[in-house]
């Protein structure tokens, strides 16, 4: 009888392969769900070996003078580590993986809009992946400019710019095209009954970051086509000595590139507001706020561009403008701390897994934004531009704000997306390793800039060296704490106890449906009757 | 859903526009014999956004399209436009 059962229970994505093998059941799906967990395993991949490389740059830093590498290969690993993880790790990271995972699950649908189109998208996703790392290996040896390929020093260097600027280019693609895919499923694919207003938080940072996707991205696709044009035909663009403007290139490349942080952290935000209400047993407080200050971050965030040039010679108007409204940016971020706040508030508060990543996400975010507007007001911004501070900050936002919230979202989501529990105490045991590894890593990052380390040497001045002996252990026991979640969710995947369908009590449409979901997510596409996030 | 039409344009009012594609392409030709200084970028600018209103509106249908689209579509002309004049704050004041 239970037999008879089990072989008539629905497959789930996992089993259901399509009649394919091997890898094929993966590259040939177009499934949401593979494909999401397609991004997952090349987004680490990458995400591996940008780890490497910085790991590689604090050994240089753990003493002053040359460690282990030369002013050049400083040079090329700060690069390819900056273009690893920003092009290949953070911008795709939460959108690609749990957007394309969750984002039709949770507004009730099978798939998303376009799913050839979805697919489309990671294969782009790979080319632009394989030309960027070939950079490494073909003609004049690693590009040495940084992640942000600044004009003229970008097409007058001999180091092997064409693959980078280029593999950096097919990747907006594969954004736009997930931008698009996404905008269209939230429009036309909701269940029936659930409006604009019974969204969860989650699909509309997702919708929001799209629309940055789709918006932003061309313009840096066609300022590195321009960077192609200099090297190539010489044209002048960028190059004052042919009457071309060095800043103009600046504003370009920031135009997209500073919207691009809203892609990295909109979902961040997003997931985190998913976790706290599920794991403090209440309704998310001030929903209205939390989704209009999305909003209002994909919006006001296209216009602060400039307060990454402060140093560059804009007019004294421009960088009052920009100044001005990099503080106007911080109050819809400030007005999610405060939601997430306030939603603990008073709540049934279980300490698991995702809240803790959570928890220390919003204090890393709150670390990064503060610190953002010592450098978003002009007279401290002299001072600390170019120094390990912009450093520290960045990583605070990026990687403390990106990366927290993916490592909560992937603890959160994972026995949705394995069926599958993990050992509770070793993932706590790694987030509290990799969380003290992380402050150790940048906080000392804010000192050294103040006493005026300036960023990108591979040398330094001998009165710098305790911060960063800090920084450089720091880098160790973070990555031992990253190490153990890897390994932690890895044994799970393989021989984890079977997860129940909502292991964490949470109301979203995911923990309605089985643990791992079916093919189509949905028997019937279900009617949506009543608010997101209600707590009895 | 299903009943939803779809506007037939003729060919008499592509050509139309076809032909005030081709003058205002002549025209954004002939601008650049007029010594317009910094103005001469917004000249073709505006040459060109107007080209493109007539694509958008009738080569994509935009203008039988939901009201929506449009204003979409105009939401994020106005960005570009916010953009560029930022842009301008730094370049006319340097």
């Amino acid at each position: 009888m239970s037999e008879n059962k089990q072989n008539s229970a629905p497959k789930s994505y996992l089993e259901e392969t399509g009649g394919r093998k091997g890898i094929f059941k993966w590259i040939l799906s177009t499934d949401h769900k593979r494909i999401g967990l397609l991004y997952l395993y090349s987004i680490m991949a990458w995400f591996f070996i940008g780890v490497t490389l910085g790991v590689l740059m604090k050994l240089e830093l753990i003493a002053p003078g040359k460690t282990i590498m030369g002013a050049q290969s400083y040079n090329a690993t700060f690069t390819v580590h900056g273009v690893i993880m920003i092009f290949l790790v953070v911008i795709p990271g939460l959108p690609a993986v749990f957007g394309n995972f969750m984002l039709p699950i949770q507004i009730g649908a099978k798939d998303v809009a376009f799913p050839k189109l979805n697919l489309l998208s990671w294969y782009i996703y790979i080319a632009g992946s394989i030309l960027v790392v070939s950079s490494l290996f073909a003609g004049g040896g690693p590009p040495d400019t940084g992640w942000t390929f600044y004009a003229p020093y970008s097409f007058k260097t001999g180091t092997n710019m064409l693959p980078a600027v280029l593999g950096a280019f097919v990747l907006g693609f594969s954004s736009i095209l997930t931008g698009l895919n996404f905008i269209v499923t939230t429009h036309r694919l909701r269940a029936p009954g659930m409006s604009w207003m019974k969204l969860p938080v989650f699909p509309w940072a997702i919708y929001g970051t799209a629309w940055i996707q789709l918006l932003a991205t061309p313009i840096v696709g066609i300022t590195l086509l321009m960077v192609l044009g200099e090297r190539i035909f010489n044209i002048g663009f960028f190059d004052p000595a042919k009457g071309g403007d060095p800043i103009l290139f600046q504003h370009l490349f920031w135009i997209y590139s500073h919207p691009a942080v809203y892609i990295m952290i909109l979902p961040a935000m997003g997931a985190i507001s998913e976790i706290i209400p599920t794991f403090s047993k209440k309704t998310i407080f001030g929903y209205r706020f939390i989704v209009f200050s999305t909003l209002a971050i994909a919006f006001v965030g296209y216009f602060v561009w400039g307060h990454h040039m402060f140093t560059s010679g804009m007019s004294g108007t421009a960088l009052f403008t920009f100044s001005i409204l990099t503080f106007i940016v911080a109050i819809p971020s400030a007005i999610k701390v405060f939601n997430w706040v306030a939603t603990m508030h008073q709540g049934s508060i279980s300490t698991d897994v995702p809240f803790l990543w959570a928890a220390s996400f919003i204090f890393v975010f709150l670390v990064g934004g503060l610190t953002g507007l010592v450098l978003g007001a002009l007279a401290t911004n002299v001072h600390l531009h170019d120094t390990a501070f912009v450093v520290g900050h960045f990583h605070f936002i990026v990687f403390g704000g990106t990366g927290f919230a993916f490592f909560g979202a992937l603890h959160y989501w994972f026995p949705k997306i394995y069926g599958k529990m993990y050992d509770r105490s070793w993932a706590k045991t790694g987030w509290a390793i990799f969380f003290v590894g992380y402050i150790a890593l940048y906080m000392p990052m804010f000192f050294l800039g103040v006493m005026g380390m300036p960023r990108r040497y591979f040398d330094y001045l001998p009165e710098y060296h305790g911060p960063n002996i800090i920084s450089s252990l720091g880098a160790l026991v973070m990555v031992t704490g990253f190490v153990i979640m890897v390994i932690n969710l890895f044994r799970a995947v393989k021989t984890g106890e079977k997860a129940p369908q909502n292991p964490w009590g949470g109301t979203n449409l995911e923990w309605q449906i089985s643990s791992p979901p079916t093919l189509e997510n949905f028997d019937e596409i279900p009617t949506i009757d009543k608010a997101t996030y209600k707590y009895d | 859903m299903a009943e939803e039409k779809h506007h037939i344009t003729s060919y008499k009012t592509y050509l139309l526009v076809l032909s005030l594609l081709i003058v205002f392409t002549l025209l954004s030709v002939a601008i650049t014999q007029i010594e317009l200084s910094r103005w001469a970028a917004a000249a073709a600018l505006l040459v060109a956004g107007i080209k493109s209103t007539f694509v958008l509106m009738i080569f994509m249908h935009l203008k039988y399209d939901q009201r929506m689209f449009r204003v979409m579509v105009g939401l994020i002309v106005a960005l570009v436009v916010v953009v560029i004049i930022i842009t301008m704050l730094d370049f006319l004041f340097r």
